[in-house]
């Protein structure tokens, strides 16, 4: 069973802002919401001032996985790239939150006889690192980043996996895309599920990939969303049997092999 | 306890269609859903009578105080509602109005035929804001069609029948006044309002289904002006729907007459919108408002 969230939104405060590279990393104090499970997500509006910025947006509340919980205390971590994370970027320890969830179904383990392999990069790092904590096995992560600012994103997940970090500029690591890593690595051992989440062009890479190789993927995906409880429809993937489903409810993870190939651009 | 088309509701705030669906909700929620029900009664996502998937994504496109949806009327048909989900929205702890659309007559009357038949269902409400097949016209946008749709309909279902109209026609009020001489029990408005986006990358249109239906506080004063037409020119009870986010802009549309308030978009932003707003309702009736004054004198 995943956890459930409370009825409704609620209000809570935000107790640090950090800055780790490129990113920021929010922590909300949350003392009535359960402990989630990696790969769900929560919907997140600041209670002041959620509008007017860039086109008048932001308007609906924004999904966001969790990075880290424990303690009375969520972690999110997101770059500024539309009026709703840049509205986040301006938050400051005090201010306040209407958060949902925890939503979606997340992540499930590798079963018998197959390790957890981690491969992803950018803003995909928070399911994945939540995943790699709850693993507690210190799995090996495949990272990919633009360049040097992001990579050091990569310091969020290296208490809890193994990282190998690919930059597309060549400024730390191996000096391309982080699908090439995984490849030699499935060309290697290829006894594992493959656990990815990152942005639409090396999630098809990746399952593209390990269709290729048959080696069980399961993707965390997005979509641009306006509820997260399944009450819009709009936050569709679709099927490789035909139709669509939602991704906040039936995902935001889904078995690699249930989707057709994805979408490369922004949508 | 407001009578509602005989139906006895706890308060006036109900969904819109197609905003809430209560059986995703229970997953994501659990059954404090039910205890605490946000709505006095629960419109249906709107049923066709053959399964739809929907439109391609992107679906969504954010507006300034508001959105646009491409929907496509995603649905498992009448067969999967009557079975699948039927059931389920039995469970809920309000009444139920199932919303249903259908591109000829014929259709339109199988599937109040058969939800009508239904005890589970309450009433039924007919989304005609769907182009009839030989004008290329919404149903709901020419006084004529309505009025023969709703003719053909009417005799079919015992249950109370509220005709949603569009709001993308010329004389909204007119085709309320065809719909009420037809025999309907109620009307709904407003729906979306027509509109598009592109995608700011280029490449045209945005939305997987082309162009989509605006909703949210951008057009919140539209509905009130479209609900006080209609109020003025039909007698029987009006849903009022369009923006709708707190206590005071249910009470607007209650000041222009409407009997029933539904909540939309904001269930988006606030899954116990429903409540809320009854609640902000109830405080400033109690208050006894400017507004509430004025409509009692
Ligand atoms: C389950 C899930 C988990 C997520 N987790 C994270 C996370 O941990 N960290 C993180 O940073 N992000 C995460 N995201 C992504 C984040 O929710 C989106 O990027 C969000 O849209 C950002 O909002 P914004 O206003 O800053 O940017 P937006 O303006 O929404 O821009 C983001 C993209 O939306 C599209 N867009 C542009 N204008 C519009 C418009 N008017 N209407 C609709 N779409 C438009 C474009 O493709 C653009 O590139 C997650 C998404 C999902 C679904
Ligand atoms: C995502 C979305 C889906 C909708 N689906 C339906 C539908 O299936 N049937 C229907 O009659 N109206 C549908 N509507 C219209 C709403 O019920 C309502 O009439 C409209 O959104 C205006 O109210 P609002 O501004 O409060 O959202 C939908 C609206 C939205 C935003
Ligand atoms: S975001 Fe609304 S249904 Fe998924």
């Amino acid at each position: 069973m995943r956890p459930i969230a409370p009825l409704g939104r609620r209000r809570v405060a935000v107790t640090a802002v950090d800055d780790v590279g490129a990113y920021r990393v929010l922590r909300v104090a949350d003392r009535s919401g359960p402990l989630p499970a990696a790969g769900q997500f929560y919907m997140l509006a600041t209670v002041q001032r959620w509008g007017g910025g860039g086109d008048e947006r932001p308007y609906l509340p924004r999904a966001f996985s969790f990075l880290s919980a424990g303690d009375g205390e969520l972690r999110f971590m997101f770059e500024d790239v539309g009026p709703g994370t840049h509205r986040l970027g301006e938050l400051v320890a005090g201010d306040e939150l209407w958060i949902t969830g925890p939503l979606g179904a997340g992540f499930r383990p590798p079963g018998d006889h197959r390790r957890a392999l981690l491969a992803g990069g950018g803003i995909g790092i928070p399911p994945l690192a939540a995943w790699a904590s709850e693993l507690g096995s210190r799995p090996l992560a495949l990272l990919g980043f633009r360049d040097g600012e992001h990579a050091a994103g990569a310091a969020l997940i290296e208490d809890q996996a193994r990282v190998r970090v690919a930059t597309d500029d060549g400024s730390l690591g191996h000096h391309g895309l982080v699908t090439e890593l995984l490849a030699a690595e499935l060309a290697r051992d290829g006894r594992c599920v493959v656990y990815s989440c990152g942005p639409p062009r090396m999630l098809e890479a990746v399952r593209a990939l390990c269709a290729e190789h048959d080696v069980p993927a399961q993707l965390a995906l997005e979509a641009g969303m306006a509820c997260g409880f399944g009450a819009c429809y709009g936050c569709v993937v679709a099927l490789r049997d035909g139709g669509y489903a939602r991704l906040c409810v039936d995902g935001p993870v889904l078995d690699a092999e249930r989707l057709q190939p994805l979408a490369e651009d922004a949508h | 306890m407001i009578d509602f088309c005989g139906l006895q509701l706890d308060h006036p705030i109900v969904n819109g269609s197609g905003t809430f669906d209560a059986i995703a909700a229970r997953r994501a929620f659990g059954d404090a859903l039910l205890a605490d029900f946000p709505f006095s009664a629960f419109v249906s996502k709107t049923i066709t009578l053959a399964p739809r998937a929907g439109n391609p994504p992107p679906r969504l496109w954010e507006a300034p105080a508001g959105m646009i949806n491409s929907i496509g009327l995603p649905n498992r048909g009448l067969q999967g509602y009557l079975e699948h989900d039927l059931p389920q929205l039995a469970e809920l702890p309000v009444a139920l109005i199932t919303n249903v659309m259908g591109s000829t007559v014929d259709e339109v009357a199988q599937l109040v035929e058969a939800v009508g038949a239904r005890d589970e269902v309450a009433a039924i409400e007919l989304n005609v804001s769907c182009p009839n097949v030989e004008t290329g016209l919404d149903i709901g946008a020419d006084p004529l069609s309505l009025a023969a749709l709703v003719r053909a309909v009417r005799p079919l279902a015992r249950k109370p029948l509220i005709v949603k109209l569009t709001p993308n026609t010329a004389d909204v009020a007119a085709v309320a006044v065809a719909a009420e001489s037809e025999g309907a029990d109620a009307v709904s408005l407003v729906n979306t309002l027509r509109a598009m986006a592109l995608d700011p990358h280029g490449g045209g249109a945005w939305l997987g289904g082309g162009a989509g239906g605006l909703s949210g506080p951008a057009i919140r004063n539209v509905a009130l002006a479209q609900v006080a037409a209609v109020a003025r020119r039909v007698s029987i009870p009006i849903i009022a729907m369009g923006g709708v986010a707190a206590g005071s802009h249910a009470n607007d549309l209650l000041c222009v007459g409407a009997a029933l308030v539904a909540v939309g978009t904001e269930n988006f932003r606030d899954p116990c919108a429903g409540s809320r707003i009854a609640a902000e309702l109830k405080s400033l009736q109690i208050a006894g408002s400017p507004s509430s004054s004025m409509n009692a004198s």
